[in-house]
């Protein structure tokens, strides 16, 4: 089902070598500069006042306030004065935001850019004195992010391709009648969709047409897709269908929104092949956050396959597809947060292992009507263990 | 997680308590901050007068660290949230290290800081922040979070088993018990009391946040309206029967009684435990209904004291100590044999008594429409054996209450001693 696209409000992302940003949010920080401690920054049209011009290594934190009319920028430049070290944009008047920056001792300059165009105003040196605290080690370099960009839109064409073939089969058999057959495929071959469901989101009105749930549709919209076509091969009774009996689809109706879905699908395909088609690197990271997402809040519940009750296949989907979006980037992000690396291996795998117990995609999975309560919960249980650390994992990459 | 504990690196654990209450704008109040227990009775006292309530204070903060835990013989606070838990499938050091992390955030929130660092709006912007947010400009109206081990703690999981108190027992059967299995035990226990529902609810909501991954909610209960007052100070409140309840509680001021009955001292067994206590939790649904249908003098009857006053039967006023022999016009006890006051009163189970510290509570209403009320029933004790067990075996047998009351949840716990500075919580049980 469709969620806000967290995937693709992706912001272009400055990419550093010097220097890593404040990784994670740990639950016990070993040493984070607090909202006391902050440098603060005020913006105008004409200055860039910053409370203090030294600071000792370390995670640094700087508020910046917009005391200008314009939307402003803050940068910390590193000692070139060109690279980037970190930054906060979209600032609006009166507001505060607070760029958090893990700095090496070393000359750096601040920057305002208020109207967020030329050279900014206000540029002065900073220095970063010796703490003599350890820092992580130095950041992403810009070969590793490209190719984990590169290696997961591969993915998702691998994915996509999969997709449209394993729609076909299921379609056909769904037009022919050979309900036992489509209703053995439909659960495989919607874990493939599952894989890159925060992808196909990002193309709103395909999502729509391909995902949505009866709830969903709004009134006055026509409900097609993969859900409409699941009810008819699962039928509800009728007091699980608003106490009126459900009524088959005809063959003509069958033909038209296999066709659809067929006809959808490939538009899907077509989009993710498109040679223009890439992601900025914190939208792979928020898209295994959303995946994750969607477990928890569909799949853990039941409520996305609510004919068919197939969700634990959904539910393999849409770890593998996290699964790959995290191995992308995974080196990217060890060498500033190992540990957040090594917590979010344990609970993917812990959580996979759980998951198992209850079947595997070869081999089918228990439905969800037929798990116990405590079962559910210890799902849910594992879900909640592993997105917590993985909603870290953009904070860990960007910036 | 690296097992050390946060608590000795943190760089803002030694900030003073008031800054909490300072970068909240509420200095109002702030010279009852961080409090000693020892002044404590009388700055409650003053600030209620100065308010016209009954002892709420927006204002105050009790310190997380200290020889006891907060939240027992503090003035019983207006709300509550419970929250019982199961560990996950982790380790002894993992285990400690959730009670570290806690510890760590149970001392920022109840000076009223954020669970994390960064708090809800100073952190990285691509990351989720460490706070919830929820009790942004919300003082921390008291808030005490006290934490707790319940007896399957012990079991071969953690290596703990040696460390089991003997005073930890699984609570027996009691007749009439109508115990549903959803309501009942846990490893973990955390009680969060605030004079703000909000606060006690951001509480638990944080910490459950941090435990992810290593122990999850098994159940909850909010309560409103305390049942029973641990001060002098505080106006005996009154449960839902519409009776004030708590009235022969113990004090904090009965500073013997309560080293007697209330703490666990060195001669106990189990080290670690000593400055502890033992929690029993009892969620008891009224059928109140029921009740509002019964006479006022049943009801008196029922409870052995006035419905107003809440003077016992055989006279004087509230404060009154009960005379369980005068006799009425019939030649009966004027406080019958069956009534809650005489059956519950330290005089009939051997002197036992119970640091009550209750909560009314109202989850909605059931299929029947009836109210699903009743009283959460929080006690703290020295040894549940000699104390609890025994006074609930008289109650559950005799008591004249028992037409009106379902016990559908029950849970012990051992209440580990106070942390201290580079000192989490339950440290003394890994030593």
């Amino acid at each position: 089902m469709r969620r806000p696209a967290r995937a693709v409000v992706a912001a272009a992302v400055g990419l550093v070598a010097t220097l890593a940003l404040a990784a994670c949010v740990p639950n016990s920080p070993t040493g984070v500069a607090t909202a006391s401690g902050a440098i603060t920054v005020t913006s105008t049209a004409t200055a860039c006042s910053v409370s203090s011009s030294t600071a000792p290594s370390g995670t640094l934190s700087f508020a910046v306030t917009n005391a200008g009319t314009e939307v402003t920028e803050f940068y910390l430049l590193a000692d070139d004065g060109e690279r980037i070290v970190g930054e906060v944009e979209n600032v609006g008047p009166g507001i505060t935001r607070t760029l958090v920056v893990q700095a090496s001792p070393g000359r750096y300059f601040t920057v305002c850019k208020p109207g967020m165009l030329g050279a900014g105003v206000g540029r002065a040196a900073f220095t970063v004195t010796t703490s003599g605290k350890a820092l992580a080690s130095a950041g992403k370099n810009a070969t590793q992010v490209a190719a984990a960009a590169a290696n997961y839109v591969a993915y998702l064409r691998k994915q996509v391709e999969t997709l449209v073939t394993g729609t076909d089969t299921f379609l056909s058999a769904y037009r022919a009648g050979d309900d036992a057959k489509a209703r053995r495929l439909y659960a495989i071959t919607r874990s493939t969709y599952e894989r890159i469901e925060p992808v196909a989101e990002s193309f709103g009105a395909l999502d729509s047409k391909l995902d949505f749930r009866e709830a969903d549709v709004p009134k006055g919209t026509e409900w097609t897709g993969w859900h409409r076509i699941e009810k008819d091969l699962f039928p509800p009774a009728a007091k699980d269908n608003g106490a009126k009996p459900y009524v088959p689809l005809t063959k003509a109706q069958r033909i038209r929104f296999a066709d659809l879905l067929e006809k959808d699908t490939a538009a899907l395909s077509t989009e993710i092949h498109q040679s223009s088609y890439t992601l900025p690197i914190d939208a792979i990271s928020n898209g295994a956050i959303s995946l994750m997402d969607e477990v928890a809040s569909g799949k853990i519940t039941g409520e996305e396959e609510v004919w068919s009750h197939t969700d634990l296949w959904d539910f393999q989907g849409n770890l593998e597809g996290a699964k790959v979006a995290f191995d992308g980037l995974r080196d990217i992000i060890r060498p500033t947060d190992p540990a957040l690396v090594t917590q979010i291996d344990a609970q993917f795998a812990a959580l996979q292992a759980l998951l198992a117990t209850h079947g595997t995609l070869r081999s089918g999975f228990t439905y969800y009507d037929k798990l116990s309560t405590a079962e559910v919960k210890a799902l849910s249980d594992g879900v909640n263990a592993l997105a917590e650390p993985l909603s870290r994992l953009t904070g860990a990459l960007v910036q | 997680m690296p097992e050390t504990t946060a608590m000795n690196r943190s760089p803002d654990a030694a900030e003073p308590q008031s800054t909490g209450l300072s970068r909240r704008g509420l200095l109002g109040l702030a010279g009852l901050g961080a409090v000693g227990f020892a002044g404590l009775g009388a700055s409650i006292a003053q600030a209620a007068a100065e308010q016209g309530s009954t002892g709420s204070d927006v204002a105050a903060t009790y310190p997380f660290f200290g020889d006891h835990q907060a939240g027992i013989v503090t003035p019983a606070q207006d709300r509550l949230h419970f929250a019982s838990f199961d560990v996950s499938n982790i380790s002894r050091a993992e285990l400690k290290s959730l009670l570290s992390d806690w510890s760590y955030a149970a001392n920022r929130m109840t000076a009223g800081r954020g669970a994390g660092a960064y708090g809800p709006t100073n952190g990285p912007y691509d990351s989720p922040p460490d706070d919830t947010g929820e009790a942004l400009d919300l003082a921390p109206a008291g808030l005490t979070i006290t934490f707790g081990f319940g007896p399957s703690l012990f079991d071969s999981r953690f290596g703990l088993s040696t460390k089991r108190p003997a005073a930890l027992i699984d609570l027996p059967a009691f007749p009439k018990d109508a115990l549903d299995p959803a309501l009942v035990g846990g490893d973990l226990c955390i009680q969060a009391c605030s004079d703000d529902p909000q606060v006690a609810v951001h509480a638990i909501r944080n910490l459950s946040r941090i435990a992810f991954g290593r122990a999850s909610l098994r159940w909850s209960q909010l309560g409103f309206g305390r049942t029973s007052s641990t001060t002098r100070a505080q106006v005996t409140p009154r449960n839902l029967f519409g009776f004030k309840d708590g009235t022969a509680n113990l004090r904090a001021e009965d500073t013997s009684a309560v080293a007697k009955e209330v703490w666990v001292q060195a001669s106990d067994g189990q080290a670690w435990m000593t400055g502890g206590s033992y929690l029993v939790a009892r969620k008891i649904r009224m059928t109140i209904e029921t009740w509002d249908r019964t006479s006022l003098r049943e009801q008196e009857t029922v409870i052995g004291r006035t419905k107003g006053d809440g003077a016992p039967l055989s006279g004087g006023s509230e404060f009154t100590a009960p005379n369980f022999s005068t006799v009425g016009a019939q030649g009966s006890p004027i406080i019958p044999a069956d009534a809650h006051v005489r059956l519950a009163h330290p005089k009939q189970n051997d002197g036992a008594a119970l640091l009550r510290r209750g909560y009314n509570f109202v989850d909605g209403n059931d299929d029947l429409g009836r109210l699903n009320a009743g009283l959460f029933f929080l006690a703290y004790q020295r040894d549940p054996r000699t104390q609890f067990v025994p006074i609930q075996q008289n109650l559950a047998t005799n008591d004249a209450m028992n037409e009106y009351v379902r016990h559908v949840g029950s849970a012990i716990f051992a209440i580990p001693p106070g942390a201290k500075e580079g000192r989490p919580l339950g440290a003394a049980l890994f030593d």
